[in-house]
């Protein structure tokens, strides 16, 4: 399974900044830190604020801090703030899907779209900052 | 299992091998969570995981256990698990098949206490992996699960429906 670029800049920063709730920091130094391009992850903190999850710091030596729970809020909140993992479930059609052949690979892949979605929804971005602590 | 008290003051509870008496307590933690009643069942669970293991030494490499979390006389939560080997060439690993903690009580650490006492266990009985199953969208279970760390594992569930003959 692959997210969209925009996806990953947003656990790549949420994630960042939730395991310090205090501190601060500026796109650039995300950006820095994760390889990703600075313009790009400037509109996904933009949407991220917009959500609730990071406030923006003002002023010399502003940037962006957490403000969400990291107990409550999961990855599949953050995913879906800037993409569709389960277009199926969530009605979305294509070519062929009305032919036999087309339903029972609907089936199929209505099955892979629970299992992910189920697997995004119960992780907790806490329980995520474990995972992420285990990696050394 | 001894029965260990744990935290002090108003908060205390004790943790201990489930017994006849709290049946009644456990299924009802059961119907508050699931909404639905399972005549036999948990009398049924204790017979199997209680009362034959104290009963023939024979059962004993299974470890089966139900544990009960009490405020003196009053059920606040269980776990039941026990030993599964070779389904599908899956070594000896730790099961644990269900666990409940009253809705009022959710943030005493109640079940990550069950859980640990089921990891320590199994772990004395010389298990290093330990497994459940449980429905996609029972995301209050899973959240938990993944919480104490588990991950996916290398086994799938599957099923089918059964035509009728």
């Amino acid at each position: 399974m692959k997210l969209q670029k925009a996806t990953r800049c947003a656990l790549f920063a949420i994630l960042e900044l939730a395991a310090d709730p205090g501190r601060q920091m500026s796109a650039h130094e995300i950006a820095d830190k994760y390889g990703i391009s600075t313009n790009h992850l400037a509109k996904v903190l933009r949407s991220l604020g917009r959500a609730g999850l990071l406030e923006a710091v003002r002023g010399a030596g502003g940037g962006y801090r957490f403000s969400g729970s990291v107990k409550r809020t999961t990855l599949l909140d953050v995913i879906q703030l800037f993409e569709t993992i389960d277009p199926l479930a969530r009605g979305e059609r294509e070519d062929g899907d009305d032919t036999k052949a087309g339903a029972a690979l609907c089936q199929v892949l209505t099955e892979i779209e629970d299992i992910a979605r189920a697997t995004f929804a119960s992780i907790s971005l806490e329980t995520m900052l474990k995972v992420v602590e285990k990696k050394g | 299992m001894p029965e260990i008290l744990l935290r002090g003051g108003e908060a205390a509870y004790t943790l201990r091998t489930a017994t006849q008496g709290d049946i009644a307590q456990v299924a009802a933690i059961d119907v508050s969570i699931t909404g639905i009643e399972k005549p036999g069942y948990w009398e049924d669970i204790h017979d199997r995981y209680v009362r034959q293991p104290a009963e023939d030494t024979g059962l004993a490499h299974l470890n089966r256990l139900f544990l009960c979390a009490c405020q003196g006389e009053t059920v606040i939560g269980f776990i039941v698990g026990e030993i599964r080997a070779w389904e599908f060439g899956s070594p000896p690993c730790g099961w644990v098949f269900a666990i409940g903690v009253r809705r009022d009580l959710r943030t005493r650490h109640v079940a990550q206490t069950l859980f640990q006492a089921a990891c320590d266990s199994f772990r004395a009985a010389g298990i290093s992996i330990i497994r459940t199953m449980l429905a996609r969208d029972n995301t209050l279970a899973m959240s938990f699960f993944r919480s104490q760390g588990m991950m996916a594992g290398p086994f799938i569930q599957l099923e089918m429906e059964l035509q009728p003959s």
